[in-house]
């Protein structure tokens, strides 16, 4: 089983955080540091596996991540699951989260973080892998996202009037936001 | 309408973020998260980020609480909220809003209330209970999307006790059209299952139908619920063996839709699920593990290597495979499959290979083998994680043999990683293991805390060293070994400044202090707390307490005490305590009279000193203008016709008649031209082998070498491959190469696998190699009566050659006793029984020190004196005489054989022991008797020193194999009178003793993994009723204790294998078939040199019969 997926950036920052067993808050945060520290001290050309976390589970559990880019993806997993399978649902998951943000990168996952929940809730539910079929899981998101623009088409017809009018005299949108480099490169990763 | 703007205008924000889907260019950052988030983003500290947050929840708060906020404006603030909380600050008060946009939104909204939900709450909240009807009806509601979020929800978190309100309509949902609810609502049931079995009993039957599904995706899910059923409980599911089975051949073999494929490989994470059921049910059940034999082989065989994700299956597979009941060819296929994932370069499959190893060798531990490079090299990657799975496989095969290298390994990784558990160990070890250890334990991991950069891991390490003393010291001390209160008093005299802060100052202080107190503290560790002390004084608050007590032991009479405290004062005087001068006056007038009745102008307290060392053979003390003149008559020796004719006696190498090692590294000790000389000399010349180099351009080399380093340069006179010139005997691992220290330390860690304990597919070049260089440390036994006319018997054979290091014995005859050492005169005799018959010669003798030098050279002084007959056998001691041994072998004996030396090997079942006799021959017996045991990079044991009256009797072990880089010397004295003194050495090795014992298949399978051969001819043995083959091999049997596994015809089979050190259980096999007049010996060994060296003693056995 899956015990919590976390993703955080480069820093440390969390970034989307889903714990499938019960963990008080501060027990959360010191587990994602913990985590942060324990992955972020890792090269790129070592094993993508880790055990021995200290505050999730103990010796039964695992960290299984990967690392693209700006971001750690980490999988907390007991010993039912199996390493090289989380590792490529990760992918499966990145690879979906890019199809559905068209070139993903971290600052979609800040923006977009419920999304990123419902895309999550897709491939894994309640800590079990429910579906790793990437075509699936964007359909299943596209259908919730249907009803989403529907809904979305009754009441935001004259909203959107208004916007046009209306935008005119918003302060000026800051275009963009610099967070650095933040793009996740999906397509060029390697194998492994 | 101005309403209605205002509305809108309201819900701009979230709309805007609705719309901006589509990469980070379209974000829409003047929503109130992504000014959150930009805000944050700009701030440069955590205090900061605290002050906005609060902030921003202070204004959710005010939101949330406002009557007039939209639903959808509420969804918002709880994206924003689930932002915080992700961020690690509570936003409990939105809790309940959650729960109510779960309850009263639309779709989209209900669908982030949900999700905040389960993000903020857990299954033992009340809050939860609020939820529960909003789920049922959800759950029943016409709309998917509606019954996919509740069943999400449930499968996340639900209470316990209200599960039976919504089974039902969840069981409902096993039996929906759509594919996607029966999956979610397949999954929910799986997690009330693990919240609470009992309650989904009855609903068995049900999940049998969901593995039933038309659907995969259903199926797979189901597989999730039989996992864990089958793992809780195997038996009640055996009947389902053969439809999993079914599942995963139809899976392999490509009959799901083309949807299922993963990189072109079918489903497969169902496959490995099933794979693991499988393992399950076949797990101990031979009936049930031979229907998926088939299917196992054919997973394995379909797996081609192409992504990672087939090696997972892989993977899996080989797991099943050995935890089903075996199948040979089975196992076969997948310990090949190990070797994909060991031997990948891809560090993810490397450690995969490792875990599958490590589970793998439980069942067999010989599948380790073939990659012991591997692990040794896994042992030293860089990822820790790879480390530690490497470790846990050594674990894993762990044997008696090995299992010193293990821990050792195993405790270094420990070192690196956890320093708590370090410092604890190591105190049970000290408390524990105490004053028996060896001092090098304690010096490495003194050296250990000291060394490092001063990092925060470090000061970590040593803080709690200290902290974990000063609690033992509070305890009782009485009973710490004295080392390891010397550990502690220097660790905290050096370290306790870093827990200064957090305690009393003077406590350490009076710690110590109590120490010196107690009465079972030895005085060394006295100075050792004393120094401590006078580290901690640097601090004014100490010095109190010091100075009491310094006032106290320096009245105790022990000089090295009293030592100490003179430079801890001084220290003190230097450092800290110059104001209070008087009272360092006052105290140091009081030590000088401590001191003064102790004077002793004649210096007597180092007369025992004295004459040890001249007993020892030691040149007397010169005054320096006497020095001056020795100096200036060595400068005026011409020594260049002695070194010329300094050979390197090549008799010994000339039998072997081939590069031996023994040849190697004595040219490694030699200077080179004289090892040229001495081939063009050949075997005629002297047999000065294993003769030091006594004397060289320089003068007496001796002299050089043992300036500063020993007062006996006389006595010393160990052979050239010991001195300290000749690196490789000192260092004999140095100049391997790093490839070889692997595979050296593969064989230990390796030992002990295989069948019968001796198969090991270890090739080993270097073992024997260094186990020669062990032996050519020296054995020098000194006999001296007083100082004139010693003499040395240097029975220097090459201990290749003979087991027998070079002897010496400098002895004296003769009862008259002069007090002039001006007239010692030395002579050294040199014997070789390289040929089995005792050589001795003469070499030099001189008359040394202060008298005038006289070179006589030794050519013609030779005395070859075969001992009389020997009654030996007589003195053999109790113990020894009922076992198995060789012939006493007359090694030398001096001019007129008054003393002779002379050896015998007793085979003991677990050593070699060599015996070694001195026998006086003499009518005028020996008043006293001084023996000196040297032994470079060897341990000397000697564990028995029994006298009778006339015998003194000297029994010393000298186990080979561990190499230590520090020298030993051993002294025995004895005023008996004596006639036949004999000293016992427990020696090194033997190849042959116990035999190896193999059957003739295993000899085959041994003869093919060996890569060390060795051809050569050797004389057959005649005997008039015995053919000439058996003869031959019995005569090999009974001299060296070899296994004669069989006789086929005119050929036969030999095996052995080393008895003790490096190689220890090494085996060597010996091939033989009659060829003419000749036997012709094909020999075989995973050690390069051990079918060298028993090739010699198979020649030197059948020259002697």
């Amino acid at each position: 089983m899956i015990k919590a997926i976390l993703i955080f950036n480069n820093h440390g920052k969390p970034r989307l955080i889903r714990f499938y067993e019960y963990f008080a808050e501060d027990v959360q945060q010191q587990i994602i540091r913990e985590t942060f520290h324990l992955v972020s001290k890792r090269d790129d050309n070592v094993c993508n596996f880790l055990e021995g976390g200290s505050l999730i589970g103990g010796s039964d559990y695992k960290l299984i991540y990967r690392h693209y880019a700006t971001l750690y993806f980490v999988f907390c997993v007991d010993s039912s699951e199996s390493e090289l399978g989380i590792l490529d649902l990760i992918q499966v998951f990145v690879e979906t989260l890019d199809k559905c943000f068209e070139n993903v990168c971290e600052l979609d996952l800040i923006f977009h973080m419920d999304k990123v929940h419902f895309i999550l809730q897709e491939v894994v539910m309640g800590g079990m892998v429910l579906e790793t079929n990437m075509n699936e899981i964007v359909g299943q998101v596209e259908l919730q996202n249907r009803m989403e623009k529907s809904e979305g088409g009754f009441s935001a017809a004259p909203a959107r009037a208004v916007s046009a009018v209306k935008n005119i005299n918003l302060p000026e949108m800051p275009r963009n936001i610099n967070i650095g480099d933040i793009n996740i490169k999906v397509p060029s990763l390697s194998p492994f | 309408m101005s309403d209605v703007v205002e509305k809108t205008l309201s819900a701009l924000p979230s709309l805007l973020s609705l719309d901006s889907q589509a990469g980070a260019g379209k974000l829409s950052p003047s929503s109130k998260l992504g000014n959150l988030i930009k805000g944050i983003t700009e701030l440069t500290s955590k205090h900061e980020e605290e002050t906005l947050i609060k902030k921003e929840l202070e204004s959710i708060k005010e939101q949330v609480a406002s009557p007039n906020t939209t639903m959808r404006q509420m969804k918002e603030i709880m994206v924003r909220a689930i932002y915080c909380e992700m961020l690690g600050y509570q936003a409990s008060f939105s809790y309940i809003h959650a729960i109510k946009l779960a309850q009263q939104g639309s779709v989209l909204e209900k669908r982030v209330g949900y999700l905040a939900v389960s993000l903020f709450l857990n299954e033992t909240d009340e809050f939860l209970l609020l939820l529960v009807n909003t789920v049922l009806k959800d759950l029943q509601s016409t709309n998917l999307i509606e019954v996919c979020m509740a069943l999400t929800v449930v499968s996340q978190m639900f209470p316990k006790d209200m599960i039976p309100a919504i089974l039902p309509v969840v069981e409902e949902k096993l039996t929906h059209p759509k594919e996607i609810i029966r999956r979610k609502a397949v999954l929910a049931l799986y997690k009330f299952y693990l919240i609470a079995p009992n309650q989904v009993q009855h609903i068995h039957s049900k999940f049998r139908k969901a593995l039933c599904d038309k659907d995969p995706g259903v199926m797979t899910a189901s597989l999730h619920i039989y996992l864990q059923l089958i793992k809780e409980n195997p038996e009640s599911y055996k009947d389902l063996t053969g439809s999993m089975v079914t599942i995963l051949r139809q899976v392999v073999g490509g009959k799901l839709p083309l949807d299922f494929n993963y990189h072109s490989v079918p489903a497969p994470w169902l496959q490995i699920q099933l794979l693991r059921i499988l393992a399950y049910l076949g797990k101990e059940d031979q009936g049930t593990s031979e229907m998926m034999y088939d299917v196992l082989e054919e997973s394995l065989r379909r797996a081609e290597m192409n992504h990672n994700i087939t090696y997972a299956i892989l993977f899996e597979c080989v797991k099943t495979i050995y935890t089903v009941h075996p199948k040979s060819q089975l196992l076969e296929k997948a310990a090949e499959c190990i070797g994909n994932f060991v031997l990948s370069p891809k560090i993810n499959l490397k450690y995969l290979g490792l875990k599958a190893l490590t589970y793998v060798v439980q069942q067999d531990a010989n599948l380790a083998l073939p990659h012991q490079m591997t692990i040794i090299e896994c042992l030293d990657h860089s990822d820790v994680i790879i480390k530690r799975e490497t470790l846990e496989l050594l674990f894993r095969i762990t044997n008696a043999q090995n299992v010193t290298v293990i821990v050792e390994k195993m405790l270094e990784f420990l070192r690196l990683t956890y320093n708590v558990w370090f410092i604890q160990t190591m105190n049970s070890v000290f408390s524990l293991g105490g004053d028996v250890m060896q001092p090098d334990i304690p010096n490495n991991f003194l050296r250990l805390l000291a060394e490092g950069v001063d990092n925060v891991e470090d000061r970590q390490l040593r803080l709690f060293a200290v902290d974990s003393y000063v609690s033992l010291l509070q305890g009782e001390t009485a009973k710490l070994p004295q080392r390891f209160l010397q550990v502690i008093s220097w660790v905290l005299g050096e370290y306790s400044y870093l827990r200064e802060e957090e305690s009393d100052p003077g406590s350490v202080m009076r710690l110590l202090a109590r120490l010196l107190d107690q009465r079972h503290t030895s005085t060394e560790t006295r100075s050792w707390v004393l120094g401590a002390m006078t580290k901690l004084c640097s601090s004014p608050v100490y010095t109190a307490i010091y100075w009491q007590n310094l006032h106290c032991y320096s009245t105790e009479r022990h000089w090295l005490y009293k030592t100490k405290c003179l430079s801890s004062l001084f220290k003190l005087y230097l450092t800290t305590l110059i104001f209070e001068v008087d009272l360092i006056i006052s105290c140091l007038s009081w030590l000088w009279c401590c001191f003064i009745p102790q004077v002793d102008s004649s210096l007597s307290f180092l007369d025992g000193y004295v004459s040890d060392a001249l007993a020892a053979g030691a040149a007397p003390y010169k005054s320096p203008h006497q020095r001056q003149e020795d100096l200036v008559q060595e400068k005026a020796l011409s020594l260049e016709p002695y070194g010329l004719s300094l050979p390197v006696s090549l008799s010994s190498c000339s039998i072997t008649d081939r590069r031996s090692p023994t040849l190697l590294s004595m040219s490694s000790g030699l200077s080179g031209n004289s090892t040229e000389l001495s081939h063009q000399e050949g075997s005629t010349t002297l047999k000065l082998e294993g003769v030091k180099r006594v004397w060289g351009k320089d003068g007496y080399l001796a002299q050089q070498q043992s300036a500063g380093e020993t007062p006996t340069p006389l006595v010393e006179l160990p052979s050239p491959l010991l001195s300290p010139q000749s690196p490789p005997s000192q260092k004999p691992s140095s100049g391997l190469e790093p490839d070889q220290e692997k595979r050296q330390l593969a064989s230990s860690l390796f030992v002990g696998l295989g069948s019968h304990n001796s198969v090991c597919l270890v090739r080993l070049p270097s073992t024997v190699w260094l186990f020669i260089k062990n032996c050519q440390s020296a054995n020098q036994s000194n006999v001296v009566k007083s100082l004139f006319k010693p003499f040395y018997i240097n029975s220097c054979q090459s201990a290749l050659h003979n087991l027998l290091d070079s002897t010496t014995v400098a002895s004296e005859g003769g009862a008259a006793t002069t007090t002039t050492p001006q007239q010692t005169s030395q002579r050294t005799l040199d014997h070789t029984t390289s040929n089995g018959n005792p050589h001795v010669e003469g070499t030099e003798q001189r008359v040394e020190a202060g008298g005038p030098l006289s070179l006589i050279r030794g050519n013609g002084m030779v005395a070859v004196v075969p001992p009389r007959d020997l009654p030996l056998t007589s003195h053999l001691p109790a113990e020894l005489s009922g076992l198995a041994r060789s012939e006493f072998t007359p090694l030398c004996s001096d001019q007129d054989s008054s003393l002779a030396l002379s050896a015998c090997r007793v085979y003991k079942e677990d050593a070699l022991v060599l015996l070694v006799f001195i026998s006086n021959n003499n009518d005028s017996a020996l008043h006293q008797m001084v023996l000196q045991l040297t032994c470079k990079e060897l341990e000397v044991y000697i564990f028995q020193t029994g006298l009778n009256n006339k015998v003194p009797l000297f029994f010393s072990e000298i186990p080979v194999g561990r190499s230590r880089n520090q020298d030993r010397n051993t002294r025995v004295s004895s005023n008996r009178d004596l006639e036949k003194p004999r000293i016992f050495c427990e020696s090194f090795r033997n190849f042959c003793s116990p035999p190896l014992t193999v059957s003739t298949g295993d000899y085959g399978k041994m003869w093919l993994s060996f890569s060390h051969d060795l051809k050569q001819n050797l004389r057959l043995v005649t005997t008039e009723h015995q053919e000439p083959l058996t003869a031959t091999l019995d005569a090999l049997k009974g001299k060296l204790h070899l296994h004669v596994v069989d006789i086929i015809g005119s050929e036969g089979i030999v095996a052995c294998r080393l008895l003790q050190g490096p190689g220890q259980g090494q085996p060597c096999l010996l091939h033989c078939r009659v060829h003419a007049d000749s036997l012709a010996v094909w020999l075989r060994s995973p050690v390069p040199e051990l079918p060298d060296s028993l090739l010699y003693h198979c020649q030197k056995a059948l020259t002697e019969t």
